[in-house]
């Protein structure tokens, strides 16, 4: 569970995040507006599904790998927010046919 | 952007920014490619950005980073914010990936000056939603100014173990526990190096403090922690830990883990440096002089990437290697150099004198870097279990590379960040053999995902 410390008063974009749209501060990354909106879980794996989630918060880990306007395998803690961006839990191995 | 620089530097962390105001200085050109969206690295993140109010909370040792950072904006270099370097080649070409575009510049020198990241070390239930590094509250609070809330407990050692926590409590977060795993032997075994890391006696001081923070907040600090497992079924739920003998279990909503830092070595290693093994630390480090320069010709390494020794050790270092690099070009003779570098080794010398006692102190637990439950975790990306290592090396598995072929251990998107220490330990211990001799997974570009149309796309720089 996180929370911001304060208001977001710097300008903001609207993003979706598994359907929920949500504004979030311009400088966010995807992985922290994910962990600001209570939702810790990046991806199912592709193995055994296991739910995983933002590890190291530093591009390190490979674990916050989101799927982001299609495209699969975005690592969510290096990509910055954009107007109208749509965030989805990635549920397994990636669709190669994309 | 030209096609070629005098020098490129990988890194705009303290010793990254040091390196290209010490270029600047001589006009050389130089480049500065960081793959985070402002400079600062990870100590002095996000410091061109962060709000005035959390500045003064954030303390005087972050505040500098502005001083650094402004000099650094100033300086007669080329900064290149959010690139991403994926390949560095023997030839001094260095590859890299900036908003989904593949580029490639040459050098005629380069400087390595990619920091550190934790060491992972791996628990049964670690990879547990809600379980993360302790770095990573770092990153939230001072890129994002998110906290966590809900029941928080720290677990592990390490001077950023107890900065993590102390930085939680000033920002009004209440942190339910800290776990230290720091062996009791330590603190015996680490008296010797103290008389010297007194003559850096602000380090011991600021620790002291931070433990003083702690103690007021009321946190209670469980000591002589072992077997901490995280349970939980889609987010971790509890955290179980023994502390002076005693069982004990925790709610938890976010776990934090911290177990010292070590050094990036991941474009070293793809470029098959030299490294050698820091036994105190249990890391690989690259074999450098006290230039920095690498077992390859024309490529250097300065700050925590090199070994760890802190912000300020970084920042020096940056400054000996840029002056050599300037040195190397022509563009200022040996005695200059020498004579620029004399109050500059003076200082790191004095930086570094507190390494021998936190090393010391800090001296990870041999047994928590093998994972004695089977059901651990090691390779997260592909979910190789210590049991499943075991007994591929029961099977044969000669080493690192073999043990990658049989059981994919290494071969997901990390590239081993998160397991190669991991698995070399296991080795290490199952042969009974020391881990210098056991080596680590050979690392091959790109080392950062790129994919084959951006490499399509990429114009040659030869």
């Amino acid at each position: 569970m996180f929370k911001r410390l304060d208001h977001i008063n710097e300008p903001t974009v609207t993003i979706t995040i598994e359907d929920r749209q949500i504004k979030v501060p311009a400088g966010d990354s995807v992985a922290a507006a994910m962990l600001a909106a209570g939702i810790v879980t990046a991806r199912m794996t592709p193995i055994s599904s296991a739910h995983r989630g933002p590890y190291c918060m530093m591009g390190t880990c490979f674990e916050c790998l989101v799927e982001i306007d299609g495209v699969p395998t975005q690592l969510a803690c290096q990509t910055q927010v954009r107007e109208g961006m749509n965030v989805t839990i990635q549920r397994g191995l990636r669709d190669l046919a994309t | 952007m030209k096609r070629q620089y005098d020098l490129i530097i990988i890194g705009a962390g303290p010793a990254g920014m040091a390196a290209a105001i010490e270029a600047g200085k001589s006009g050389v050109s130089a480049m500065v490619l960081g793959d985070q969206w402002s400079p600062g690295g990870q100590v002095y993140r996000a410091i061109e950005r962060v709000r005035p109010e959390k500045l003064a909370t954030l303390g005087a040792d972050y505040r500098y980073g502005q001083h650094l950072a402004r000099q650094f904006r100033e300086a007669y270099a080329e900064y290149l914010p959010g690139a991403a370097v994926w390949q560095v080649e023997p030839d001094l070409i260095v590859n890299f990936i900036i908003e989904e575009k593949a580029g490639q510049i040459k050098a005629k020198r380069i400087l390595i000056a990619t920091g550190a990241r934790e060491r992972p070390v791996p628990i049964p239930g670690w990879t547990l939603p809600g379980v993360m590094a302790a770095t990573a509250a770092d990153v939230l609070l001072k890129s994002h100014g998110i906290v966590p809330c809900g029941r928080i407990v720290l677990a592990g050692s390490g001077p950023l173990l107890f900065l993590t926590a102390a930085r939680l409590v000033d920002f009004g977060v209440m942190v339910n526990a800290v776990l230290d795993t720091t062996p009791f032997a330590n603190y015996i075994s680490a008296l010797p190096a103290l008389p010297k890391a007194l003559l850096a006696h602000e380090y011991l001081l600021m620790g002291l403090r931070m433990k003083q923070r702690i103690h007021r907040s009321g946190i209670p600090v469980y000591r002589n922690v072992k077997n901490i497992e995280a349970e939980g079924s889609n987010a971790v739920e509890t955290v179980r830990f023994s502390s002076n003998g005693k069982t004990r279990k925790l709610k938890v909503d976010t776990l934090l883990l911290h177990n010292g830092v070590v050094p990036d070595t991941q474009i070293t290693q793809q470029l098959d440096c030299e490294h050698i093994w820091y036994d105190m630390q249990r890391y690989w480090q690259p074999l450098v002089d006290k230039w920095g320069n690498t077992s390859d010709s024309g490529i250097a390494v300065a700050g925590d990437a090199a070994g760890i020794a802190g912000a300020k050790a970084a920042e020096v270092s940056g400054h000996l290697a840029a002056l050599e690099a300037v040195y190397r070009l022509k563009v200022i003779s040996r005695q200059e150099r020498d004579l620029r570098a004399a109050p500059l080794e003076k200082r790191l010398l004095r930086e570094k004198a507190v390494r021998p006692f936190l090393d010391r102190l800090f001296r990870p637990d041999p047994g928590l870097l093998v994972p004695s439950d089977d059901r651990t975790i090691v390779c997260r990306c592909e979910e190789v279990t210590a049991g499943e290592i075991r007994k591929a090396l029961e099977l044969g598995a000669l080493g690192p590379n073999q043990l990658k072929s049989q059981t994919r251990c290494g071969m997901g998107p990390c590239q081993a960040r998160m397991c190669g220490l991991t698995v070399s330990e296991i080795i290490a211990e199952y042969r009974n053999e020391d881990v210098s001799k056991v080596g680590y997974p050979r690392i091959r570009p790109p080392i950062k995902p790129i994919s084959v149309d951006q490499l399509a796309d990429l114009e040659l720089v030869d």
